[in-house]
């Protein structure tokens, strides 16, 4: 390469990453993290449009996956402001730990229990049929840290067929993953909440898994104490209770918690 | 929780899966070295370039095209389920994805150790009238027999420690599919981290052996 070129390769680099540092040390807005479970991945993406409206100096930036996960992800330190779970279960270990603002503690919503084939699928018309041969394989959350996946065990406890269904299930990683299975058709059937199979277009509804059968699922949320914007986490996490963010979760197929 | 026996379905999920996967992965490394020794130019290259590439991808791309070619809809995966074959979620899919991930590596190696053989050994044996495979079975391939072995040890270990292609198509099933390393993803998620470390320690005992004993065979060779 001439020296010319090279000197231009040099000038333009020195150019570009100057004002990139320039552009770094601009002002920053405040920006907050929530993690929330993978079954709100729409439903906050769209609360999370209009609150720039209500807010617009705050960026909300999302991260979505099994509450387990992210449990994980705050125990070992990630920089969270919100956790929002799909079962108390986590914000209950979070909160032994000493992790969350106990008083930022709020139930928001709550939500159903389905049971779904692939679209084209006939003939399953139960959750006991999970234990006949009509399902083959089915998919379910992983029971450790996807609560669908904990529901889904206390369903088929429930049932009294937990045993027969064990041998048959293929544990997903989160509910969407479920719901993906599913709706490929690789799995004859899966249990995911109301609100994700009302998203897809590819899979059935078969049934709604009874009262009684598992722990309401109920989704808490809670600033992280280690939060360094817990003023503005706290905003944001009133704002979802309100009448305008209700309305979303409703949309959604979500109960709102009065 | 962890007051449940341990399930040590991984070990031999994992165990079986590599072995068949790294005899696989061999059988057509050899082929394929082969193969190629033998063409030249751009088709080499091309071809080289096909077989080195499940290497260099990352392990979800070719979990994503193994999933649409051996998936519900696609034309093979269809072919497949009419004669009552069906691959995703099964057993044979850990397997695929395994030997799929290995063979690069013994493609490259066992290429390698073919193009190391004097020219002139394999030319002396042609005069003498040795017919071509005899010539591969008899001379070629005890010499390249080192760095083939080498080759599949390594094949072996990655085999083994193979995680995102294998559980996009084959899945968390635990006895069946559920290998070592989705064993320690699922545990760690789930907050088990007691058996997470368990597995970590095992597999990292497994792979240390390995690279060991690939050491000391390489040593002998030279």
């Amino acid at each position: 390469m001439s020296n010319k070129i090279q000197s231009r390769i040099l000038l333009s680099s020195i150019l570009s990453l100057s004002l990139s540092a320039s552009t770094f040390a601009a002002t920053p807005k405040t920006e907050i993290i929530v993690s929330a479970a993978a079954s709100l991945t729409e439903t906050m993406n769209e609360l999370i449009e209009m609150y720039k409206k209500v807010k617009p100096d705050v960026t909300i930036t999302p991260t979505y996956g099994s509450s387990g996960s992210l449990q994980q992800q705050i125990e070992q330190g990630a920089p969270v402001d919100i956790f929002i779970s799909a079962s108390p279960k986590q914000v209950d270990a979070l909160a032994k730990q000493g992790l969350i603002l106990k008083d930022t503690r709020k139930n928001i919503v709550e939500n159903k229990v389905v049971l779904i084939v692939p679209k084209s699928t006939k003939g399953i018309t139960q959750f006991a049929d999970a234990a006949t041969d009509k399902i083959k394989q089915i998919a379910l959350g992983e029971p450790s840290s996807v609560p669908v996946g904990q529901y889904s065990e206390e369903i088929f406890t429930a049932l009294g067929i937990l045993d027969k269904v064990k041998p048959k299930a293929v544990y997903a990683k989160d509910v969407r993953q479920v719901l993906t299975y599913v709706e490929m058709g690789e799995v004859d059937a899966g249990i995911v909440y109301a609100t994700d199979a009302a998203i897809s277009k590819k899979v059935t509804v078969i049934a709604t898994a009874p009262e009684g059968t598992h722990k309401p699922v109920i989704y808490p949320a809670a600033v992280v104490k280690t939060s360094a914007q817990p003023q503005v986490a706290k905003a944001f996490l009133t704002w979802l209770s309100s009448a305008e963010a209700s309305k979303v979760f409703v949309r959604y197929g979500f109960t709102v918690v009065q | 929780m962890d007051s449940l026996p341990i399930d040590w379905s991984p070990l031999f999920v994992s165990f079986k899966t590599s072995v068949v996967a790294t005899a696989i992965a061999f059988l057509f490394g050899v082929v394929a070295a082969r193969l190629v020794l033998q063409l030249r130019g751009r088709t080499q290259a091309i071809l080289d370039g096909v077989f080195t590439l499940p290497m260099v991808l990352p392990p979800t791309v070719l979990g994503f095209f193994l999933l649409v070619f051996f998936g519900r809809n696609s034309p093979i995966g269809r072919l497949l389920m009419e004669i009552g074959i069906r691959i995703i979620f099964s057993w044979e899919a850990t397997v695929i994805a395994a030997a799929v991930v290995a063979f690069p590596l013994i493609y490259k190696t066992v290429r390698a150790s073919f193009e190391q053989i004097d020219p002139t050994v394999l030319q002396a044996a042609r005069t003498l009238g040795l017919p071509e495979y005899l010539i591969f079975f008899r001379i070629m391939i005890p010499m390249a027999w080192p760095g083939a072995a080498a080759g599949s040890i390594l094949g072996f270990a990655r085999a083994l420690g193979e995680f995102g292609a294998t559980l996009m198509i084959a899945g968390n099933i635990p006895g069946r599919t559920q290998t070592i390393p989705i064993a320690i993803f699922f545990s760690a998620e789930g907050g088990h981290m007691d058996l997470a470390l368990m597995w970590v320690l095992i597999i990292v005992a497994i792979s240390f052996s390995v690279i060991i004993a690939m050491n000391l065979l390489g040593r002998r060779k030279g």
